[in-house]
């Protein structure tokens, strides 16, 4: 064989590694996760992030929309003025505001990640399992939102409606979950004719309690990977509305904002451009590296 | 597959109705008009814009008139750039950005493709995790903030030296002045199909037919470029097809930085000013794009894979 | 000489959860002409022998040991090597034909690729060539197959593609996988009847990989059967079947349903599960599942000893003929 790559052991190694007694898909899952140091690694780091984003503004000196009125420039990171990273050119302290802008983007990819992971998860859930004249309207209409250029119109909801936190990741989690229910509704599909299904169907269940007790654990795990890889979009989306001034609003700010006012003196004073632009790059990083890892670690086929 | 491609454009037209219709309510039932914001205008003079745009008319009655225009490719005054039609406003946005977005997809298939082929046919190599190291960052690291750091290195770094390129000029679009904001656009792009063109190519060469081919006595070479390829272009394809006419329609974030007279721009302008019918007029135009380009990459499937059937 | 002529050949596979052995000190010679059947549960490491022999391992598995083709050694080799033998002197067919063949190409090209690459045929004379070879393996209507594509075939009909596209080049040995697993039982008997049309009139060595005894019954001249990486028993098939000396044998051999067998109705099955081959148990790793069992046989591995004409078997009990 030369450096090439094909496929993972057919047969021998296949049926022993499929027959390791005793442990649960989902130990396996976590000890494969905790091998892969890249993974656990931005595991970590996004645990460090969101604790210093949620946690830390309340032991800084300045809060994020504090002006510094005795230094209403852009001032050098000190101690002693208690502006670790400096000031914005309003006088307003840099780290206070990386990471009160952290937990708007954070929170506005959480949020609406769960809006799409619902939506998602129910419709492909549904489609899937009922099939026939349903699972068609409900494809078709995926299909056709699909067609639709989809941050067109998040953008004029946001400028019709105004510019609000709420509205943002709502937005944001109904245009996102097109390519969950998709997934949602593949798995289904495959779970569908398995046996167990079929059993708990001859055994009287309805169709809503089979896919709550049967379909939608299995469908768990490509459901926690897509998750993991969504959140980095919508806080993508997020910082693009936010960079555009399509986003939240002044005084809210986010890593978006951030990196849009400090393009705008990046000539003067780089780091209001690099802090913001590289925590979120952090982050964003971690969650993709996170999610890879997890589809590593719950699909091991794929090494 | 004429007939395909036909009844697939037929059934473009009512998803594209559905579209203008709802974009069309929306921006009526939204709070605020379009001449709000500005000093205040004396109710006679707002009056007058208003008749002048034929917005006292009832909603419905404007609506059949704009979808009657439409019908006859005008998409109707714009409201900000007062002496222009939205027609003529994309007339002269859309050439250049769809130049822009051509010259970045180009760049990215050529770059992106033939490196998520080495990456895969190298799986867990040091090439491999160099590659998808970088295309990682191409993903992770925003356009917006790419765009300044290269200005920053190319336009103010490297200035008064041969290697200093333009930003925030356009200047007709001189090859020069294009060269930062194209690359930008297509670094996502690059690093999005060396992702999709490894993974596909990882799980075509793990196919039953690919060990046929190989177990022929075919070399390598041949047994990718035959056999496994095609296949592997599958999820390209998929991918290139919005993205393509996303990039056509021009980018919003790289025009706004670059300042490049685009429709992307336009579109944000005219999102920030209100300008319903400019905002108006470029969703449609993406929409259309995006819709052509699905029918385009079906038709695509076909030749890669002859199971496809039309019907 | 054998043409093939395997020796104390080992494959390992390096996976996430350690190395697995799946093949373990294999030695097995096929002559000329000969048909030798494998028979063994899916993991005994039937398969994975004789994917070492045509260097298609998965890229985690290694080969230790000789694979001795025409007296050449092919563990090692150059990809290169291998494919001056591979689809010309040594060929293999596979199990699944749904999708052993590329979906994208006609069936035509796919046959003709094989000549123009090993013999350098012009096309037009490759495909003269491979219809011909589609009508030699009874494929119906040859000359419009050419031209389809592999979905438009039936699966009976898909590993007559396959066995002719092994045929093409006359190979010394052909390797079949499997060949009648995934069809119809009807269409199990055609392609066997095909198998053994190539091994009588071409005179081709074939190696026949199977669980299913009956399969072999038929066909081969002489058996090997695999357990857990090692074989346990070798002979030619009559003495095989008659007086299997191997209580795993044994044990396929009662599983077989037969027709003429008086207790019809009632299957016979060896009770437990075929072993773990990351780990396997101490001793004779059949133990376990083994009705004759004893102390030694979990402490030592019994070795596999030849006793008599051209038979040979791994087991401490003297088994005699039931």
């Amino acid at each position: 064989m030369s450096g090439i790559n094909l496929a993972s052991p057919h047969g021998a190694a296949l049926t022993a590694a499929q027959d390791v007694e005793g442990r649960s898909l989902w130990q396996d899952a976590w000890r494969r996760l905790l091998a892969n140091r890249a993974a656990l690694a931005s595991l970590i780091v996004l645990i460090v992030v969101a604790l210093a984003c949620f946690i830390l503004p309340s032991f800084l000196p300045w809060s994020y929309e504090q002006i510094d009125w005795e230094r209403m420039e852009a001032n050098p990171p000190s101690i002693e003025t208690g502006h670790y990273l400096g000031t914005d050119t309003l006088g307003r302290d840099l780290l206070a505001r990386v990471l009160f802008g952290g937990q708007i983007s954070l929170t506005v990819g959480l949020l609406a990640t769960s809006v799409a992971l619902l939506i998602g998860v129910m419709i492909g859930a549904v489609a899937g399992f009922i099939g026939g004249r349903v699972d068609q309207v409900l494809m078709r209409f995926v299909d056709l939102m699909y067609a639709v250029p989809l941050t067109f119109f998040v953008i004029i909801l946001m400028v019709l409606f105004g510019r609000n936190f709420i509205l943002m990741f709502l937005a944001i989690g109904c245009i996102e979950w097109l390519t969950m229910a998709r997934i949602v509704r593949g798995q289904t599909l495959t779970l569908k004719n398995k046996e167990f299904i079929e059993a708990a169907r001859a055994a009287g269940g309805s169709t809503s309690s089979i896919i709550a007790r049967h379909i939608l654990p299995n469908v768990l795990g490509v459901v926690i990977v897509y998750v993991t890889l969504t959140i980095p979009q919508v806080i993508l989306i997020e910082s693009f509305l936010s960079f555009l001034g399509l986003g939240i609003q002044e005084p809210m700010t986010s890593w978006g904002m951030l990196i849009n006012e400090g393009a705008a003196e990046m000539e003067s004073t780089p780091r209001s451009l690099l802090v913001p632009a590289g925590l979120m790059t952090l982050a964003l990083f971690c969650f993709n590296f996170l999610g890879d890892g997890l589809r590593d670690a719950l699909d091991p086929k794929e090494r | 597959m004429l007939s395909f491609v036909a009844r697939r454009l037929l059934i473009a037209i009512p998803t594209l109705w559905a579209i203008i219709t709802v974009c069309f309510f929306l921006m009526r039932a939204a709070p605020g008009g379009p001449f709000d914001g500005e000093a205040p205008v004396p109710p006679e003079i707002l009056a007058n814009l208003r008749a002048a745009y034929h917005l006292d008319k009832p909603v419905m009655q404007q609506y059949i008139s704009y979808i009657a225009d439409l019908a006859h490719g005008n998409f109707g005054p714009s409201f900000k750039y007062k002496d222009f039609t939205v027609t003529e406003l994309i007339a002269q946005g859309f050439p250049i950005s769809a130049q822009n977005g051509l010259s970045a997809i180009l760049l990215a298939i050529f770059i992106g493709v033939p490196f998520g082929i080495l990456a895969a046919l190298r799986q867990n190599s040091a090439s491999d995790y160099s590659i998808m190291g970088v295309a990682m960052t191409g993903i992770v690291v925003p356009s917006f903030v790419m765009a300044p750091i290269l200005i920053l290195i190319f336009a103010i770094g490297l200035k008064d030296t041969p290697f200093q390129l333009p930003a925030g000029t356009w200047e007709g679009g001189a090859i020069k002045h294009r060269i930062l904001p194209v690359f930008c656009l297509s670094l996502v792009y690059i690093a999005y199909l060396a992702r999709i063109t490894r993974a596909s190519m990882i799980e075509a060469l793990r196919q039953n037919y690919v060990r046929t081919a190989r177990a022929k006595g075919l070399p390598f070479r041949q047994v990718v470029v035959r056999h496994a390829l095609k296949t592997a272009l599958v999820p390209v394809v998929t991918f290139l097809g919005p993205g393509i006419a996303f990039l056509l329609t021009g980018s919003m974030v790289i025009e706004t930085i670059f300042q490049l007279p685009g429709i992307g721009r336009y579109f944000v302008q005219g999102a920030l000013n209100r300008d319903y019918t400019l905002v108006m007029g470029v969703t449609i135009l993406s929409a259309s794009l995006i819709i052509l380009m699905n029918i385009v990459v079906d038709v695509v499937y076909g030749f890669l894979d002859p199971r496809v059937r039309y019907d | 000489m054998p043409i093939l002529d395997i020796r104390n050949l080992n494959v390992r596979f390096a996976t996430q959860d350690g190395e697995v052995s799946a093949v373990n000190d294999v030695s097995l010679s096929v002559e000329k002409g000969e048909c030798l059947g494998i028979v063994g549960e899916s993991g005994s490491g039937k398969s994975q022998t004789f994917m070492a022999a045509m260097g298609l391992l998965a890229a985690n598995g290694r080969a230790n040991g000789e694979i001795l083709f025409d007296g050449a050694n092919l563990v090692g080799a150059s990809e290169d090597a291998f494919n001056t033998v591979r689809g010309n002197r040594m060929s293999m067919i596979f199990q699944d034909p749904m999708t052993s063949l590329t979906p994208h190409m006609k069936i035509g090209r796919q046959l003709a690729e094989v000549l123009v690459h090993h013999r350098g045929a012009s096309v037009v004379e490759a495909r003269i060539q491979s219809l011909a070879m589609l009508k030699r393996v009874q494929i119906p209507e040859a000359e419009r197959r050419l031209d389809m594509y592999p979905h438009e075939l039936s699966g009976g009909l898909r590993q007559r593609v396959m066995i002719a596209m092994a045929l093409l080049c006359s190979p010394e040995v052909i390797i079949a996988d499997e060949p009648t697993t995934a069809l119809d039982v009807t269409v199990q008997a055609q392609i066997l009847d095909i198998i053994h049309d190539v091994k009588e009139r071409l005179k081709t060595a074939v190696v026949l990989i199977t669980h299913d005894l009956g399969v072999v019954a038929g066909l081969a001249d002489r058996v090997a059967v695999m357990y857990a990486g090692r074989i346990v028993e070798v002979g030619d098939v009559g003495s095989i079947f008659s007086d299997p000396r191997h209580p795993y044998t044994k044990g396929l051999l009662a599983c077989t349903p037969r027709l003429d067998d008086a207790r019809q109705g009632i299957m016979t099955t060896i009770q437990g599960q075929p072993p773990n081959l990351q780990r396997l148990p101490s001793g004779c790793s059949f133990h376990p599942r083994c009705s004759y069992a004893a102390e030694r046989c979990a402490n030592e591995r019994p070795a596999l000893e030849i006793y008599g004409q051209g038979r040979a078997r791994a087991c401490f009990k003297d088994l005699k003929a039931a």
